[in-house]
């Protein structure tokens, strides 16, 4: 059994992060892993590296990836294994062998998520980027979300744009809305999450060292299901701490993307 | 090519984001004068640029962005003011939409776009259900069909073909498939027979089946990604977003690089990489 690495205070926020993400990919076998953001592709990398061996990985352009540099670019030879052009990504993804964790600028209780808009649609406060592939991407393959920042401007009763479709709005549209969809967690600064509940309502999974559960609901803008007793998100083992910083981010990119 | 285009077409360009857009396409298109376009794009500064100038009556798009930029900010501001429509649909769908165009049937059938709000937002859109045992409900994405569209290649040869040599060919022939003017510039122009020079034969993704016209239009996706030829010209797409800030950046920047013919814009792009040599060297 591996010992966590010289007790939580040397541990940051970040590196919990990026463990929480990897998580997300376990069990997950040969498919592709497609992380949005640095901790989340740090997390992709992590798990590919120990738990998760035969995860697919692209090289954010039109290519997979044989071996797994870090993510601010390979030190040494980066080792491409396949052709993966835009359009054959919607293959992968319409054969449901992908697992996603895309940003939520907005999320909701039932997992609905926006990346849209702010505010009304046709005239929006603020314009995002667009919907993307995420109204694809739930509807057909396991989707999880990284929230870098939560807070109740992010966890809101209602998403201006459902642009990733969440349990509630899957179930009303049907069957085939129903048939592939899959929300996994959402990884937060604070905390993972997940729909592990009778109705799918948005629950706390673990709270990361040094968070309350009274602070992650504080920062939600609607009731959390959770239990009297949250567990505690896990630290990085000694090996898994090594590899995020000698090898998957020496740089410490993943600290500039947490506040905490 | 440009004297081809009405006000109030619909046009589609070729490329992803910030990587090998119709640049120079774009540019003529302002210069000419036309406006009230439909602009169907996998969205970047083609968008913004547009945009910016007021030419666009309505966008069809799954994302706008500069990619090392997340957002356009002239798309933005467009968006923002309510002076542009808009018909927002998942990236997937989107393909779909060219491919039914490009294969003339008027719908394609996904799951993409069940459940969210990409239905309530385009009313127009219909779902289908399956005609066979599963009885399954479908969205049917409707055809997207362009009266043009422009798509910029590292490659082409007089006949037509075109010639992808960078990792990625993204929809470019799915957007001349769905047009009925097609229009491909590319950074060099070579005889019938000589793009085997350049590269392997499945570089060569673009048929002049799917081609009208061809012209040689050296740097002609610049500032955006062009590789193997050239990467994003991060300092200029800088500037691109930041003479969003307020009317007199706007009125320089548009004045300098869009106002311009092509050798002005190379001009002003050389004059611009010796200004910055020389402030590099005094930094």
């Amino acid at each position: 059994m591996s010992e966590s690495a010289g007790g939580s205070q040397d541990v940051t926020r970040a590196e919990v992060c990026v463990v929480a993400c990897a998580e997300a990919w376990r069990g997950d076998g040969e498919l592709l892993a497609s992380p949005f953001g640095t901790i989340p592709s740090a997390g992709a990398r992590l798990a590919r590296l120990t738990f998760e061996p035969d995860l697919v990985l692209t090289d954010g352009e039109a290519a997979l990836m044989a071996n797994t540099p870090g993510v601010s670019g390979p030190r040494g030879e980066l080792l491409l294994e396949a052709w993966l052009p835009y359009r054959r990504v919607f293959d992968v993804v319409w054969s449901g062998r992908r697992h996603v964790m895309m940003i939520a600028t907005q999320i909701d209780r039932y997992g609905n998520q926006n990346i849209s808009a702010i505010g009304d649609w046709a005239k929006p406060k603020a314009q995002l980027v667009g919907v993307r592939g995420a109204p694809g991407n739930t509807v057909n393959h396991p989707t999880s979300y990284w929230v870098p920042s939560h807070s109740p401007r992010a966890f809101v009763e209602h998403v201006d744009v459902v642009c990733g479709v969440g349990y509630d709005r899957a179930a009303s549209a049907g069957e085939s809305a129903t048939r592939h969809h899959d929300l996994r967690v959402v990884v937060t600064n604070l905390a993972v999450l997940d729909f592990e509940t009778p109705d799918h309502a948005m629950r706390l999974r673990s709270v990361h060292p040094g968070v309350s559960a009274a602070d992650v609901q504080a920062a939600t803008g609607f009731e959390l299901v959770m239990d009297d007793r949250v567990p505690t998100t896990r630290l990085p083992d000694d090996d898994e701490l090594r590899l995020i910083r000698d090898v998957i981010d020496p740089d410490g990119l993943r600290e500039a993307e947490v506040s905490a | 090519m440009v004297g081809e285009l009405r006000s109030g077409m619909t046009i589609g360009f070729g490329g992803w984001g910030s990587r090998r857009k119709p640049m120079a396409a774009v540019r003529a298109i302002l210069r000419a004068g036309i406006d009230d376009l439909t602009v169907v794009s996998y969205g970047g500064p083609d968008v913004g640029l547009l945009c910016a100038y007021g030419r666009v009556r309505k966008v069809v798009f799954g994302f706008v962005t500069l990619d090392s930029i997340a957002l356009d900010p002239h798309f933005r501001r467009a968006r923002q003011e309510g002076s542009v429509e808009a018909m927002e649909v998942d990236e997937g769908m989107f393909y779909l939409g060219l491919l039914a165009a490009s294969q003339r049937v008027p719908f394609l059938p996904t799951r993409a776009g069940l459940g969210s709000d990409v239905m309530r937002l385009n009313p127009q859109l219909r779902t289908v259900v399956s005609p066979y045992d599963d009885r399954e409900e479908l969205v049917a994405v409707p055809a997207l069909e362009l009266d043009a569209a422009f798509v910029h290649l590292n490659r082409a040869d007089t006949s037509g073909n075109g010639q992808v040599l960078g990792p990625d060919p993204f929809f470019d022939d799915l957007f001349l498939g769905a047009a009925q003017r097609r229009f491909v510039t590319a950074e060099r122009v070579v005889a019938p027979g000589e793009l085997l020079g350049e590269g392997p034969i499945q570089t060569i993704t673009v048929t002049r089946l799917l081609t009208d016209a061809v012209a040689q239009c050296e740097r002609g996706a610049h500032f955006t990604s062009c590789a193997p030829d050239y990467g994003r010209d991060e300092e200029f797409q800088g500037l691109y977003a930041k003479s969003a800030a307020d009317q007199e950046s706007w009125r320089s920047f548009s004045s300098k690089y869009v106002e311009v013919d092509e050798a002005g814009y190379r001009a002003a792009l050389r004059e611009l990489s010796e200004t910055s040599r020389s402030s590099g060297g005094a930094g």
